[in-house]
């Protein structure tokens, strides 16, 4: 079997990082703060987390911090509950929580919670689950899970939850491995996992192993490294991760590796990028 | 992001890329410079139409021309054609933008956006939908806005159920097509509304529908998940039932204040030692329900007042729904001429008990049973005595033909439940055509799907038949087809492995003949029950995960020891328990023994030889109630306190599950977790514990 090309993979976000001006970066500018979540995480989760410069990330993060208190993609972006997440998990990842207005930002998340407990992306109003889970995992972090309605975010949730067992992004709509990670980590975090019927949903998840090892994130889709994440973590909050085969999968994911250059694409011998690097590592 | 091909960038096409992002970022810097300032403009609109036509996923775009929509409302006159034109030229930007990538979420929202205002056309939107979806049937997206559209346009449920059976009709292989028909089809089932009612014959056009999806490509999955969804309407009921209690339907439950010496008429599945006043009621449902308590549940009883009974939902995250549920009930005084007391339990006489999917307990229903209870005699060992496993001090229980009273058979530990006679034919004819139609399939392929399926059904048969059979039938075929599948389908292996534990457990379960194969008597090695502890045994079957529980209930002592037990999810029912041994199993963390967190008369525990400790994921931390799930606390500072010079942090999970119980017996060693530091932690928590790893404490 493969190796995972840890050292690659390192040279290769940080090479991303520094780069800022050629076509993809300045099209991806907007989500600047999640590829930095993605990239940093990677290097946390290789040991080299102390490559980058501190300071020089945090005083990025708090210049995209916008007076509602959520923060946007990148300096000058609209605020939006994507963002504000991937900005608390950057400084937590730094441990430099102490540096935010803890106030503020948990008062930005309550006011996008609606009447029916689910949450909007922000003031525009576009309703995800999730965004449910981006609340209450950030508003975990911080330890202010009371400045919402729990109870009404997870009935919310649970009417997301369709009859194969799988959840949408909103009431009827189709499961999907990215929609099922949200409900099920929210469910976990507050304690609710109860809701779920597990031999169920865990049929329907290990299904998503293909005959290459991949996992797809629905049925007759192709496999997909970022779904190394979505289903595994997905079956491991319930439990039943040991109905899909581990080393195949393994496989799969080191098989989607650019052994050359470093980084980890979407399927074998396609391109590389931060997002689907972050997720393989993770899965390994 | 996704679906690039990797390939190194030739110079040409470097130079290309690098002339194409900079004028992408001048239009950026521009879009942005005219945000901040509020600009509004014609120049300005026609840069952020440039720009989420050739960049849709620039999110602040998509908010300016919803504030630059806001704003030229606010500064023409009410014209409803210069509104709709406004309105319709935020249409033409989303189209542009989905030509782009027809899966932005920033371009349908803006879309929802537009359309609830009011001002535009729904039929357009229609015709675009069908655009859409022809492109890409599985696009979510498009299915959730043509959810959106039909909500506006008040679009039947009928008649969105006739547009995914023309889906369907067209192509088997759409996921999308038949997820949406569940949903529509659920909701018209349960509304009966006319024309799905009653829903049997609603059920088998619905077979027959996905019978071709599945028999065109068995190996396409898009059909397999309706169907399952297809049987559990046809097997189960909607509403809560109970299935089974302890004390059982119709026993004579003696209790046993010590050990009795006289010769009166035992069994092992109706007696019970207690020395503290109570003994549980443990009524056991098919689904977890809510709202069980003493005016939706009656028992009668010359020893307690209903009134004063206090149930309580046995659910190993605190939360208030669960299967099954307890309430301790006094028992008679010792008397030398002990009367039976006879207890009425009446349940579904008035509403309240709901399970968690909305429907309400709705049979009412009463069985009964009677308690005696026998006078102290001198106690015979067990006291402090440590237990030892070992198989020197089993032997196999033999029914004594002197016995006066019979042993219970098993068929009174379940409670028959009432079906009307015509749905239950309807059923078993159902399941009988979809047996002999997927036996037929088997024949000429052997698939996957055939033989998962042919394996759920012939479960399904046995449950139907089983209150009054009282068999297994189709346990071995099932078990050999789990055992194909684990050949057939290797990456899924665990998974069949599980599933036929389940089977082996039912199997085991389902006579009194074959569970007494299983149970023997512990203690001084002589065979009369009196004077001896009954156990369960049921090690080196090769278990990987429990069940059938609802049968077990009377357990008191369970050997689970040698198999490949990863969970024991399901063990919170089994009340009696006081003498468990999970010795050499595949327990990976102490959350997986958060069930016995719940079982009080838990006093000797064996966990020896697992893994605890060995894996940096725990795969159950989230499914017992802790911190982790805000469902419990730790009081950190006090309670370190009590812990000594231990970091609490360390061993909060053994903290969670221990300090609860009180063991007087516990074999932890062969855990990578179990080292000197464990263990003296351990004895600070539990401080009834007299032994440990078999040595006496002091």
């Amino acid at each position: 079997m493969g190796e995972l090309a840890a050292e690659k993979h390192v040279q290769y976000i940080l090479s991303v990082e520094k780069r800022k001006d050629d076509l993809i970066s300045v099209a991806m500018e907007h989500l600047r703060m999640n590829g930095a979540y993605w990239g940093l995480t990677t290097l946390d989760l290789l040991g080299k987390l102390e490559t980058v410069d501190v300071d020089e990330v945090v005083s990025w993060v708090m210049e995209c911090q916008h007076e509602s208190g959520g923060y946007g993609g990148n300096i000058g972006h609209d605020p939006h509950i994507l963002y504000t997440l991937s900005a608390v998990q950057i400084l937590a990842l730094f441990d430099k929580l102490n540096v935010l207005d803890v106030e503020k930002v948990t008062n930005y998340i309550a006011q996008l919670q609606n009447q029916d407990g689910s949450f909007s992306g922000d003031i525009w109003g576009e309703v995800d689950t999730r965004f449910s889970y981006i609340a209450l995992c950030c508003l975990s972090i911080l330890h202010r899970l009371d400045k919402i309605n729990v109870e009404k975010a997870v009935s919310y949730i649970v009417s997301c939850k369709n009859l194969d067992g799988g959840f949408g992004s909103t009431p009827g709509g189709e499961s999907h491995a990215g929609q099922i990670f949200c409900c099920v980590g929210a469910l976990a975090i507050t304690g609710s996992l109860h809701h779920i019927d597990k031999d169920l949903l865990g049929w329907w998840l290990c299904e998503r192993q293909v005959k290459s090892g991949g996992l797809n994130g629905r049925p007759e889709k192709l496999p997909d490294v970022c779904y190394s994440w979505w289903v595994l973590s997905s079956l491991i909050m319930i439990d039943r991760v040991h109905w899909i085969n581990k080393e195949k999968l393994v496989k799969f994911i080191l098989d989607c590796q650019d052994t050359e250059n470093g980084g980890i694409s979407d399927r074998p011998d396609d391109a590389v990028d931060v997002y689907h690097t972050y997720f393989g590592v993770a899965g390994v | 992001m996704h679906g690039r091909p990797r390939k190194d960038p030739k110079p040409e096409d470097a130079a290309a890329s690098v002339a194409k992002a900079e004028k992408l970022r001048s239009l950026q810097s521009q879009f942005l410079s005219n945000h901040h300032k509020k600009i509004y403009t014609n120049e300005a609109l026609e840069v952020s139409a440039k720009l989420l036509e050739v960049n849709p996923e620039y999110y602040t775009a998509w908010n300016f021309r919803k504030l630059a929509v806001e704003h030229r409302l606010s500064q023409s006159d009410s014209d409803p054609d210069s509104i709709k034109s406004i309105f319709s030229e935020e249409l033409k930007v989303v189209e542009s933008a989905l030509k782009q990538n027809f899966k932005s979420y920033g371009a349908w929202h803006h879309r929802k956006w537009v359309l609830s205002k009011g001002h535009s056309s729904i039929d357009h939107e229609m015709r675009l939908l069908d655009r859409y979806q022809k492109l890409d049937p599985r696009n979510f997206h498009a299915w959730d806005y043509r959810r959106f559209v039909a909500a506006l346009m008040n679009r039947s449920e009928v008649d969105e159920l006739r547009y995914t059976t023309d889906m369907i009709n067209s192509n088997f292989s759409n996921y999308s097509a038949w997820h949406n028909r569940s949903i529509l089809l659920s909701n018209l089932l349960q509304r009966k509304v006319q024309g799905f009612f009653p829903k049997e014959v609603v059920l088998n056009e619905e077979y027959e529908l996905v019978h071709q999806a599945i028999f065109t490509d068995p190996d396409d999955q898009s059909g397999w998940f309706y169907y399952l969804w297809l049987l559990d309407q046809t097997v189960k009921a909607d509403a809560p039932l109970l299935v089974s209690s302890w004390p059982a339907r119709d026993s004579n439950l003696i209790i046993l204040e010590d050990q009795c010496l006289d010769d009166c008429a035992l069994s092992p599945f109706n007696t019970f030692h207690s020395d503290s006043g109570t003994f549980p009621l443990i009524v056991y449902f098919n689904q977890a329900v809510e709202g069980v308590n003493s005016s939706t549940i009656s028992v009668e009883s010359v020893l307690n007042a209903n009134s004063e009974l206090t149930w309580k939902p046995l659910s190993t995250n605190n939360s208030p729904a669960a299967q099954v549920w307890v309430t301790y009930l006094n028992y008679p005084k010792v008397d030398v001429h002990s009367e039976a007391y006879p207890v009425e339990v009446s349940i579904g006489h008035s509403g309240g008990i709901i399970s968690s999917s909305g429907f309400h307990y709705s049979h009412p229903s009463r069985f009964a049973f009677k308690v005696f209870a026998r006078p102290v005699k001198t106690p015979i060992g067990h006291g402090g005595d440590i237990i030892s496993w070992q198989d020197g001090n089993f032997a196999l229980y033999e029914t004594s033909p002197e016995e006066p009273n019979p042993t219970i058979s098993l068929d009174q530990l379940n409670i028959k439940d009432d079906n009307e006679k015509t749905s239950s034919e309807w059923r078993a004819e159902t399941i009988a055509n979809e047996i002999a139609l997927f036996q037929e399939l088997l024949s000429e392929i052997s698939c996957k799907i055939g033989k998962l399926t042919l394996a759920r059904l012939l479960k399904a048969r046995d449950l139907l038949l089983s209150p009054c059979a009282n068999k297994m039938v189709y346990s071995e075929e099932v078990i050999n087809l789990y055992s194909d599948l684990r050949t057939l389908d290797p990456p899924h292996s665990q998974f069949y492995k599980d599933e036929h534990s389940l089977t082996l457990l039912q199997q085991i379960t389902s006579t009194r003949e074959s569970l007494l194969r299983y149970c023997f008597l512990h203690g001084d090695g002589t065979s009369s029950f009196i004077g001896n502890s009954m156990c369960l045994r049921l090690n080196n079957l090769s278990l990987s995960r429990m069940g059938s529980i609802e049968r077990l209930l009377w357990v008191q002592m369970l050997d689970l020891s040698h198999n490949e037990l990863r969970s024991i999810e399901g063990l919170e029912a089994m009340q009696l328990l006081s003498c468990l041994n999970l010795s050499n199993n595949k327990l990976c963390g102490f959350t997986a023994l958060g069930p016995l967190r719940l079982l009080k008369s838990l006093k000797v525990l064996d966990i020896s030889c697992n893994q605890i400790g060995s894996h940096s994921i725990d795969t159950t931390r989230y499914l017992c109630s802790s911190p982790l799930c805000h469902t419990e606390e730790i009081d950190w500072g006090r309670d370190e306190t009590v812990t000594g010079d231990v970091n609490l942090a360390n061993y909060w999970e053994a903290f969670v599950i221990f300090r609860g119980l009180s063991l007087t017996q516990l074999d932890i060693v062969g855990n990578a977790v179990a080292d000197e530091k464990l263990k003296s932690f351990l004895v600070k928590i539990v401080p009834t514990l007299k032994w440990l790893d078999g040595g006496e404490l002091h």
